[in-house]
């Protein structure tokens, strides 16, 4: 990568770049990012008595800087077969917008910026956590993972599951069974709600050279895996109540999600051709992301509430 | 050597606007850090910070 030319004129991919702020944060994968900044507050506000509001929020900032930075460097690495999938092929490293030299720079810089960051701010356990989520996304998961085997997003999204671990960390100094808690939420529905994707996508995947487990094993397979994981998922999902670090309201939300999840991945088994089973598909997609969205949305809420009153307990006092 | 000199990279009046954006977007995020480094200092450190002899 080279900024300056022979002559000492910036050369002439870097100075004529169109790219605008809009590209750079596209590279971030906001929707992921969104993601990780909610589960990362739910994680935050486990912590028994709170934290610092200037401290949480830069933490936050941090880890969500983390993880976008592991996504410009997913991009990077991934562009050749971005520019192939229908679902990639307008991200900015395959539409020409950014170069590939020039998100690898983005992402490395961004990745040592927040981890330092996090260090500083926080503690450097929470700091070597997030290190290691960027290093389990882009190395284990993006370089090795991905276009190896069908078992790729399921042990790659443990990158995905240590946003709550990180952030509890960095508001403790500790790693705790609740944060374990929340991480195997999210690590075990990644599965169910990738696969139900890939089962509609697999075409896409297949023209990449992706082993998803509908390519390798066959849709039959994936359909009777989504619904295992289904199975573990709901039980997990209620762990918070059951471990007494999430209200009785928390208990009933899981268990009627859970129970709707359950019987979408049991439509997905059962309806299996044409476009119903297409659509049984996108539905248990979509509900998956509500599912996750509500369970940790609850969890945020009864926190922000418990921590709430702690606060004007002792301001009353 | 005038008439010889490289002139260099002569930018699209595009190039130019996106250049121009990123470097705003770039001052802004420095100044927004510098923000954000002031701001935990002071959390860290409390508001004693403020009571020393000058």
């Amino acid at each position: 990568m080279s900024f300056v030319g022979e002559s000492g004129t910036i050369s002439k991919a870097t100075a004529g770049s169109e790219a605008n702020p809009g590209d750079y944060i596209a590279l971030l994968k906001p929707r992921v990012m969104s993601l990780v900044i909610f589960t990362a507050i739910a994680g935050l506000l486990l912590a028994p008595h709170g934290v610092n509001p200037v401290i949480g929020f830069a933490s936050l900032l941090a880890i969500a800087v983390g993880a976008g930075a592991s996504g410009a460097l997913n991009m990077w690495y991934d562009a050749d077969i971005d520019a192939i999938m229908s679902r990639t092929r307008k991200r900015p490293i395959p539409s020409g917008r950014v170069t590939g030299d020039e998100a690898l720079a983005f992402g490395l810089t961004l990745s040592f910026l927040a981890v330092f960051t996090l260090g500083s701010v926080a503690n450097w356990l929470a700091a070597a956590l997030l290190a290691f989520t960027i290093f389990f996304y882009v190395v284990i998961y993006t370089m090795w993972l991905k276009r190896s085997t069908p078992q790729n997003i399921v042990i790659g999204g443990a990158a995905g599951a240590f946003p709550p671990i990180v952030a509890y960390a960095a508001a403790t100094g500790d790693i705790s069974l609740s944060s374990i808690v929340l991480f195997s939420i999210i690590f075990i529905w990644t599965p169910p709600h990738f696969w139900a994707l890939a089962l509609v996508k697999s075409a896409d995947y297949a023209k990449a050279g992706i082993p998803m487990m509908p390519n390798v094993k066959g849709a039959a397979h994936t359909r009777l895996e989504i619904l295992l994981y289904s199975l573990v998922l709901a039980p997990v999902g209620v762990l918070p109540w059951f471990l007494g670090f999430a209200s009785m309201v928390y208990g009933g939300l899981a268990i009627a999600l859970g129970a709707a999840l359950l019987f979408l991945a049991a439509r997905v088994y059962i309806v299996r051709t044409g476009d119903a089973a297409d659509r049984c598909a996108k539905s248990l997609f979509g509900f998956s992301i509500l599912y996750l969205f509500l369970l940790f949305a609850e969890i945020v809420i009864e926190r922000s509430l418990s921590l709430g009153f702690e606060l004007a307990a002792r301001l009353g006092a | 050597m005038a008439g010889t000199e490289d002139p260099g990279v002569e930018l699209t009046p595009q190039q130019l606007k996106s250049r121009r954006q990123r470097n705003i977007a770039i001052g802004l995020s420095v100044a927004c850090f510098a923000v954000l480094i002031f701001l935990v200092t002071i959390a860290k450190l409390g508001p004693g910070v403020l009571n020393r002899p000058l």
